[in-house]
């Protein structure tokens, strides 16, 4: 990552080594993930150890340290989605995708994650792709989802 | 656009915004685009109704108002016609050139889109007629039917801020008192008295203090601060300053999670415009007094809704948190006295102040007055945000406002109070619902969530499910959380797997004993609520799957096997969807599962349209 | 400011805010404990120093060590309900660690196995080569050597102890304070051929020798010492009384 652009985030922030969480986010949204580079910067620029900004980048769940694939499916595994069978299309994008939840597809095209909630809950069981919600899914419909854009990707 | 300085500016630019609205006489149209309904395409509804309305000249005669959330998320897109609080649901952008045309132009009912009352089969044209809104009592969640999010005007008009006006005429002392006499009690969980610890926050010597809004609304199955803070940001912010003058605070954070990015537009929106008529930043009302609110966004970690983990948090560390006392009335963010409450909490401040103490005392219970907003989830009918005074019993809301459990199934349990909550069966239904009685039998109110669940529900699978997310959640500082919460999560898997033996449940409950006491925060603490209460009210299940090596309600799959019945027609749908390639059978012939291969992900029973794959 | 608690039964002073445990310790009553050293801020993660608390009219057990005095508290230092769960937390940490010590502690209350023990259990712990993740380690290295080369990394089950990156961290100076500290001996301090080693880090050193030869400190911990004390950049050379 640009280092320029780590300042422009710190900067933002007047330096300020109490808004940590915020300078991450701010890294991360533009990022996509947390290069181990801006998170050195980070901690040269605000003199915090790199132990407490690694500490804190796996102790939260918004954080992720490796780049994530190009497309990413989020199945929310709230107690709703969850007496609706969640389990079963997570299992089934698991298949579809080649990946273990949590994980990046090789070729980088996926990630596959879970959410605890996003509260929508009467359109669960839920599962969010590219930001689209596709709500009360079934593991055949979701499966048609991504299979389209493993096609539309393959065809490239 | 001007400050107002005064009670008496404030009332007079009411007076003025309702006059301006009176005067354009337009028909209000307010669309739901809470999440729910966005999901569903809200906002294509927006845009087509602004075009439409256009395209058949109603511009100044109709106004397209896109709303917070109004609840009825089963329903969605929710469509609220004013004054009359005409209702359509389920509307899709197509239907808005008809609805233009009929009904707003011509005032006439499209039967397509009223709600049709599965129970009775009627239709209802009023929302007051339909059974979900009619039992509610919403006054905090009715402004999100009525206001424009992102128009403070619209927020004054309903009376807005006239609760802050009239705390900073009494003070700070008399303010508490009210807050106090009004037995609001903490809407974020703990039910502790919110005028108590402005009381202590108060009292505190310093140079700075601070005020918290918990925003970090993680109980999964749960949406009610979010939906007050996209419906009603204001009501939020005037709650919160109501406080920090009454506490002596100027400067606030709201902690809300970065899962809720419409949350936080929302808030981002109303921050700045209430900073502009100056009910926050310098000279508050002309009070002389300072106040600031910033927002801070959630790292995503369920215990920082725990209020210590959330301060620390706040000041850039990870969520572990400390013991108490120091309370953070006492020693809280930067170790100064920060006061620290929910956002339901604050949304009902306002009302209190402009209203009074014995309005708000005159609904609810002895020692909880007011009304809650359960999030009713899972297997009901009408899934949604519901606002009922407190003592309902649980069976009112679950079957006059959520209208049963769907597909005639039948109820088994209502899990309150998130996921270290409990599961209540079904002789528990006629409880009425307050912070002490949820707590007496072995649930808790917590933030409001309230999930249905019926004979399909594995109350075994239930509990490991919540184990799981607490242990995942847990921040892993006290060895009785980190370790006991994993082993008890062991303990339940290996009952559901089949696996467990007699000895199981006594370790369990033995286990049990340790983590609730020997463990810091609630998280720990409350954590075996779900173990408990479903080994209370659910034992025979556990029983089941030890002795019988079985799972009633068919759903832990090392204990089900998945069976064609002579149902099947033959008709290959199940043996392409196999994943495993696991199911035999030519054409219009009976189809048999391989039930060595079979990973049992019930996409053969999905797809059946004969119902003939049946779980033993 | 001075206030007024009960221990057992026994009037007992002690300042506002001090660490319950070393207050109970120093009227001579004995509560077990892992995680506390009187060097360090109190954390209260092992849970082996619960005791039973009364404050304020309300009774529960708590962990003594991070538990701030304040008047008028009584306190139990051993009841039935005490021992049973100091047993089962020593159960659930025998769980996780191999260490001598946890068994040594844990036998003093009768648990000699853990129900709780599985194949993975095992692996994990052999893995962790003891650890009981109680992060004396972590507060020692960043509250009293100022360094902080470590810190817990994930959270709940899947907590750990760690460095950034899994890899040797480059401010580590291997002063060893975190092995001194370390209950369960599990940090792997060694020195061999003038190298210091913590294996645990995966940091190495060479050290600085005396005069005569002898390996002093490696050469990093003695220069972020005269940095840190002011002292002249030479001093350790000269083999003087402060060199060792």
């Amino acid at each position: 990552m640009d280092t320029a652009k780590v300042e422009a985030i710190i900067k933002k922030h007047n330096g300020d080594a109490t808004a940590l969480l915020a300078i991450m986010q701010d890294v991360q949204a533009e990022e996509n993930y947390l290069p181990r580079e801006a998170v050195e910067h980070i901690a040269k620029k605000l003199e915090i150890p790199i132990s407490r900004i690694y500490s804190m980048a796996t102790f939260f769940e918004s954080f992720h340290l490796e780049p994530r694939g190009k497309h990413i499916c989020t199945v929310c595994m709230g107690t709703a989605c969850h007496v609706r069978g969640a389990q079963r299309l997570v299992e089934q994008l698991e298949r579809d995708l080649k990946v273990k939840s949590g994980g990046t597809s090789e070729d980088g095209l996926f990630t596959l994650e879970e959410v605890n909630c996003v509260g929508a809950c009467a359109l669960g069981p839920l599962v969010i792709v590219d930001g689209k919600y596709h709500g009360n899914t079934t593991s055949a419909k979701i499966s048609k989802v991504v299979t389209e854009i493993q096609k539309v990707e393959g065809g490239k | 656009m001007a400050k107002i300085n005064s009670a008496k500016e404030l009332q007079a630019y009411k007076d003025e915004v309702v006059k301006k609205v009176e005067a354009a006489g337009k028909k209000e149209v307010a669309v739901c685009c809470g999440t729910g309904c966005q999901a569903y395409g809200a906002k294509d509804v927006v845009a087509a109704f602004q075009e439409e309305i256009k395209k058949q000249g109603l511009d100044d005669k109709v106004e397209i108002k896109p709303t917070g959330c109004h609840g009825f998320c089963e329903r969605g897109t929710l469509v609220l016609m004013h004054p009359e609080k005409q209702l359509y649901q389920r509307v899709k952008p197509d239907a808005v050139a008809e609805i233009v045309e009929k009904t707003l132009k011509n005032g006439e009912i499209i039967e397509a889109h009223l709600y049709d009352n599965p129970a009775t089969g009627e239709k209802h044209k009023l929302e007051s007629e339909i059974p979900f809104y009619a039992n509610q009592k919403r006054l905090i969640l009715s402004n999100n039917g009525e206001i424009d999010p992102t128009s403070i005007d619209d927020y004054i008009a309903h009376g807005g801020y006239l609760g802050l006006a009239k705390s900073i005429e009494m003070g700070p002392e008399k303010t508490i008192a009210e807050v106090k006499e009004a037995k609001l009690r903490g809407r974020g969980g703990g039910g502790f008295p919110a005028g108590v610890k402005w009381e202590l926050a108060a009292k505190q010597e310093a140079d700075q203090k601070y005020i918290i809004c918990n925003a970090d609304e993680g109980d999964p199955g749960a949406f009610m601060d979010r939906s007050i803070l996209e419906g009603n940001p204001q009501a939020v912010i005037e709650g919160m300053t109501i406080a920090a003058l009454a506490t002596g605070a100027d400067t606030a954070y709201v902690y809300v999670r970065y899962e809720y990015p419409l949350a936080i537009e929302r808030l981002t929106i109303a921050l700045e415009q209430a900073r502009e008529k100056g009910f926050i930043g310098e000279n508050i009302l002309g009070s002389g007094k300072n106040f600031e609110i910033k927002i801070n966004k959630g790292g995503g970690a369920f215990v920082c809704g725990e209020e210590t983990a959330l301060i620390r948090s706040i000041e850039g560390k990870t969520g572990i948190p400390k013991p108490k006392p120091p309370f953070p009335a006492e020693s809280g963010v930067f170790g100064k006295p920060t006061n620290i409450n929910n956002v339901e909490t604050y949304a009902n401040v306002p009302g209190i102040l402009r209203e009074g103490a014995k309005w708000f005392t005159s609904m609810g219970t002895e020692n909880s007055a007011g009304t809650k907003i359960f999030s009713l989830v899972g297997k009901v009918n009408n899934t949604g945000l519901v606002e009922v005074e407190m003592g309902m019993t649980l069976r009112d809301i679950i079957f006059k406002i959520g209208g049963g459990v769907p597909n005639g199934r039948k109820f088994k349990a209502v899990q309150t109070g998130g996921p270290s909550g409990g599961c209540l069966p079904e002789s528990k239904l006629d409880l009425k619902v307050d912070f002490d009685s949820l707590t007496q039998e072995g649930s808790m109110m917590g933030s409001g969530g309230m999930i249905v669940m019926d004979d399909q529900t594995c109350m075994v699978d239930v509990c490991k499910y919540f184990l799981g997310f607490l242990k995942f959640e847990s921040c892993g500082n006290c060895t009785t959380c980190r370790e006991g919460l994993r082993r008890l999560h062991e303990l339940v898997s290996l009952v559901a797997d089949g696996k467990g033996d007699e000895n199981t449940i006594p370790l369990i409950e033995e286990l049990c004993e340790t983590v609730e006491k020997g463990s810091l925060c609630a998280l720990g603490t409350t954590g075996v609520n779900p173990v408990r209460s479903t080994l209370k009210y659910f034992r025979d299940e556990y029983e089941a799957h030890i002795k019988d090596k079985k799972c009633p309600a068919g759903v832990c799959t090392e204990l089900i096997t998945y069976e064609i019945t002579d149902a099947c027609t033959g008709c290959l749908v199940c043996k392409k969807r196999c994943p495993e390639n696991c199911i035999s059978g030519d054409k219009k012939q009976k189809h048999v599962i391989d039930t060595d291969k079979c990973i049992k992900c019930g996409i053969c029973k999905d797809a059946c349209k004969f119902d003939a794959v049946r779980i033993f | 400011m001075t206030v007024e608690i009960t221990i057992n039964g026994v009037k007992a002073k002690a300042e506002k805010g001090e660490s319950l445990l070393e207050v109970i310790r120093k009227y001579g009553f004995v509560v077990p404990s892992l995680c506390h050293h009187h060097a360090v801020e109190p954390c209260g993660s092992c849970r082996v120093c619960l005791v039973s608390v009364t404050d304020n009219g309300r009774t529960k057990l708590a962990a003594s060590c991070n538990y701030k005095v304040r008047e008028g508290l009584d306190v139990t230092t051993d009841s039935e309900e005490i021992r049973r769960n100091r047993a089962m937390v020593l159960e659930l940490m025998l769980a996780e660690s191999n260490a001598p010590q946890v068994q040594k502690l844990a036998a003093e209350y009768g648990v000699t196995s853990s129900r709780f023990s599985t194949e993975e259990t095992k692996a994990l712990a052999a893995e962790r080569d003891g650890c009981i993740l109680c992060g004396l380690c972590v507060r020692v290295c960043e509250e009293v050597v100022e360094v902080a080369a470590l810190n817990f990394e994930g959270r709940g089950d899947k907590r750990d102890v760690g460095t950034p990156y899994q890899e040797a961290p480059q401010n580590c100076i291997a002063c060893g304070a975190c092995a001194y500290v370390c209950p369960t001996d599990c940090i792997g301090f060694v020195e061999e051929d003038g190298v210091r080693k913590l294996k645990k880090w995966k940091r190495e050193l060479p050290m600085a020798k005396d005069p005569s030869g002898r390996p002093i400190a490696p050469q990093f911990q003695l220069y972020y010492f005269t940095q840190k004390a002011g002292l002249p950049a030479d001093f350790y050379k000269k083999g003087g009384p402060g060199s060792r």
